[in-house]
């Protein structure tokens, strides 16, 4: 105070001019983060998608095997489970298993004894907490015991807030246990002052299927009144096969892996569809659609349903079935309303529930499995109407209309779902009428995403709970996080893109008239745009994923440089190699089909047969002698059989260069 | 990292605060000048997109800001509502839609409008607030210029530069530290 005026005035104004700099460029650095951190997500969320569609390929396959292979080779006795029928009838008990199986006493888990207590499911939890397994026999017979008293419990269930305080409903879980028991630490174990709903999909991805649904239906026969369990789309067999729940099971549980999917495969099927609190508030996994008949979901036989993956057989008898080559095109999410080729890929909620050309009258079954599809696959948009939803390949979009359609038929105040990813665990949309509740934090890697739930009070007004599981004890910062995420997403994206070598190699080519080996910046993401049909932003990506010339063209080889594939042998046909990379999951499925008693070992013939249908059901020409060499070069101490595992770990994408991510 | 110049040196992934003299949007001459202009559109609409949450060639108003810096963009705030106030609807509802947004963006792009900050100017932005020249700044000094002057700070960003920038010990920002944590970080 008091110096020179004039110098104090333009050290001001210098001071300020500064000032506007550094939150201009903070401002700067922010944006990119934050749009580094969209793209990463953009590329997990792509990917899955892709996938997810990927997978009803493959179920149109098995579809096709199972309906027309007639002639009885191994092949088609495969997908069939014969000797393994007799679980699903009514007449094992808990007894049956008792007697059948043998719990060594060397097993130091928690033995559970029926009717379950507050004590085995806390024996559980601990078990659980220290990494133990559950041993296979009370795993049966909690099944068993689940799938009884689900079997009572109506389609839709009915709650009331008035004799608890709050309700808690938790959404997708992910096979994620820790974020079970964070949340039941949190909040709170179940029990009669405290009520639970869980909205589906509780297995598939993360590593604890097994457990969360150990914990969850040790609840429910605990406390059937206050524990409320809603079916999720991955609460199938078929989805469970590509997505990790069947594999989880089979390595631990060698002996009776089978079984325990066997019996899961019903469970799953007789899990309520919806439950509604009050009469106001829906609580159903994935959405609605334009033609929503709760009365009629209630009153279906919802256990005929074990997958939604593949049409009801009355269906696929009626429909076409020639053996179509699978069309390469993705569906679009950028196009609106495109026309779907291939009947089974996609049911049209707008449209006609007969197939076209049909005389018949509407088949019920049809109309069955559609509403459960809608109600499982469905996402929410802003656009009003109801569309196909482009990039699962099942269920509809919905906008803020048909919700207050159905509101307005039914009385409804609220819906609850879940079924998308949230970065911070939940999200309000259609005016405050629709709320996404998704639980599984980090569910693409580490710091991509929190988990939340909702408590709902008796005037039910939601109040959101968020949380992080954290692996470090240092909490990362954002720069740190995002930076975790963008590399986890890129090198996710670089496997897809080497597995796509060679339709990338001629894509590239095709623009490359002299063969210099370098194209147009333009010319590179149109390329990279058709072969992986992702709809990325392949412009922003490229300096991550392709060098540059002096001049500015993308020299485009270099887009594989740092990766290869892991193979076996040397003399194997890079095309071979590629595909089989590229297939590394659908055959991973295929094979836990074959492979019976889950060995992990398959016959040579085995394979080599399977191979061939699944690559003529492709379109793929794959010539005997060099996948017969393969096989060989495998089978290492020439026993007739190979490790399936090992085999398929071989054409796992390798980045020869770990990126320092963390250097 | 490789030392060429790239023809569109302000995207993610590459060194935007320091850059060579010729960078900016060097054209590819085998485009010309029509090829450039859909080239620059096609950026746009890239970037548009990744804010497009619902694949409906709308975003969110407070998503503007991201997109147009994600394309390399240096705008303060006061330029920014102008940009605004062109692509906004007559009512404006919380939407911008790309009809809209995309002439008005790819003109900016064409005349170079919000050019980057280099390294060496916003070293100087930060000595110019470090009066006694001692290489850092003690965070009440940060705060006080960063959120009463120029276009102010909220507290959720000052807070997050500060998590970023801070030493706790000595509750001071070494602000050469903190610009090359940044710049070594978009690399």
């Amino acid at each position: 105070m008091g110096c020179n005026s004039s110098v104090a005035y333009r050290r001001s104004e210098k001071a300020i001019r500064a000032a506007i700099l550094i939150q201009n460029w903070y401002r700067f650095t922010k944006a990119r983060l934050e749009t580094r951190r969209r793209y990463s997500l953009s590329i997990f969320q792509s990917i899955e998608y892709a996938d997810e569609q990927d997978q009803l390929q493959l179920a149109n396959f098995f579809t096709f095997m199972l309906d027309h292979c007639t002639h009885p080779d191994s092949v088609s006795q495969i997908l069939t489970s014969p000797g393994i029928s007799q679980v699903v009838d009514e007449g094992l008990s808990l007894t049956e298993f008792e007697n059948k199986i043998d719990v060594p006493d060397s097993y130091y888990g928690p033995r559970l004894s029926f009717p379950l207590t507050v004590e085995d499911a806390n024996a559980l939890l601990h078990a659980f907490r220290n990494e133990q397994l559950l041993h296979a026999r009370y795993v049966l017979q909690l099944l068993c015991e689940t799938r009884r008293v689900l079997k009572e419990m109506p389609n839709i269930t009915h709650l009331s807030t008035s004799y608890s305080k709050e309700i808690t409903v938790c959404g997708d879980l992910h096979g994620n246990l820790d974020d079970l028991l964070l949340i039941f630490y949190k909040n709170g174990l179940p029990s009669e002052q405290n009520p639970y709903v869980f909205n589906g999909d509780f297995v598939d991805r993360g590593k604890n299927s097994m457990e969360i649904l150990i914990i969850l239906f040790a609840f429910l026969l605990i406390y059937p009144n206050d524990l409320h369990l809603n079916r999720g789309n991955h609460e199938d067999y078929i989805m469970n096969l590509r997505y990790g729940f069947t594999k989880e099971v089979s390595k631990k549980y060698k002996d009776h892996g089978k079984l325990i999917l066997c019996l899961l495969r019903d469970v799953f099927s007789w899990l309520p569809l919806a439950t509604i609190i009050d009469s106001k508030v829906l609580i159903l996994h994935g959405g609605i659609s334009d033609t929503t008949d709760l009365d009629f979901l209630n009153a279906l036989e919802r256990s005929k349903l074990k997958s939604l993956m593949r049409p009801p057989k009355s269906v696929r008898d009626r429909q076409d079935q020639p053996k179509e080559r699978i069309p390469t095109t993705r569906l679009s999410k950028h196009i609106a309303n495109q026309n779907v080729a291939g009947k089974t890929q996609h049911i049209s909620s707008s449209g006609s529930t007969e197939p076209s050309g049909s005389n018949l009258p509407p088949d019920p079954a049809l109309k069955e499995w559609k509403q459960i599809l809608d109600i499982l696959w469905s996402d929410p948009r802003s656009q009003n109407g109801c569309t196909p939803n482009k990039s699962r390949g099942g269920g509809c979009y919905f906008g803020p209309d048909v919700t207050a359609k159905l509101f307005e038929r039914y009385n409804l105040k609220m819906l609850i779902r879940s079924h998308e990813f949230k970065p911070e665990g939940y999200e309000i949309s259609h005016d405050g009428k629709v709320i996404t509740i998704f639980s599984a934090s980090n569910y693409y890697e580490e710091g991509s995403n929190r988990g939340a739930y909702i408590k709902l009070n008796p005037e039910l007004i939601p109040r959101f709970v968020q949380y992080q599981v954290s692996k470090y004890t240092r909490r990362q910062n954002l720069q740190e996080r995002v930076g975790t995420i963008e590399s986890s997403a890129l090198k996710s994206l670089r496997e897809k893109i080497y597995a796509h070598r060679s339709e990338l190699t001629s894509a590239f080519a095709q623009y490359d008239l002299n063969s210099t080996g370098r194209i147009s910046v333009s010319d590179w993401a149109a390329a990279m745009e058709s072969v992986l049909q992702l709809e990325l932003p392949w412009r922003m990506l490229r300096a991550q994923l392709v060098q540059m010339t002096p001049n500015g063209e993308a020299d485009y080889m270099s887009c594989f440089y740092d990766l290869k594939i892991g193979q076996p042998t040397k003399e194997v046909q890079p095309a071979l190699v590629e595909t089989l990379c590229r297939y590394r999951r659908d055959l991973e499925i295929i094979f836990n089909i074959i492979d019976k008693d889950h060995s992990g070992l398959i016959s040579l013939e085995e394979f080599g047969q399977t191979w061939k249908l699944f690559a003529s059901h492709l379109g793929i020409d794959v010539y005997d002698e060099s996948l017969d060499k393969l096989i060989l070069s495998i089978d290492y101490n020439k026993d007739g059989h190979i490790d399936f595992n090992e085999f398929l770990e071989a054409f796992h994408v390798v980045h020869r260069l770990e990126k320092k991510a963390n250097s | 990292v490789s030392s060429v110049i790239t023809w569109d040196s302000s995207y993610p992934g590459e060194k935007a605060v320091s850059f060579p003299e010729s960078a900016g949007h060097s054209l590819d001459p085998q485009i010309g000048i029509d090829g450039a202009v859909a080239e620059i559109e096609k950026k746009i609409i890239e970037a548009f997109e990744v804010f497009d949450h619902e694949c409906n060639k709308t975003v969110d108003v407070r998503e503007i800001g991201s997109i147009v810096r994600s394309l390399g963009c240096f705008p303060t705030e006061a330029e920014l509502h102008e940009l605004l106030a062109e692509v906004e609807e007559e009512e404006p509802t919380g939407y911008i839609n790309l009809e809209k947004f995309l002439p008005v963006m790819t003109k900016v792009l064409l005349h170079r409008s919000y050019q980057p900050i280099p390294e060496d100017v916003l070293l100087h932005a930060f000595e110019a607030l470090d009066e006694n020249k001692c290489g850092y700044i003690t965070k009440e000094e940060l705060v006080k210029y960063l959120t009463e002057e120029g276009e102010p700070f909220t507290q959720e960003e000052m807070e997050d530069m500060l998590s970023t920038a801070l030493d706790p010990e000595t509750n001071t920002v070494h602000y050469r530290d903190y610009i090359s944590m940044l710049v070594v970080d978009e690399t």
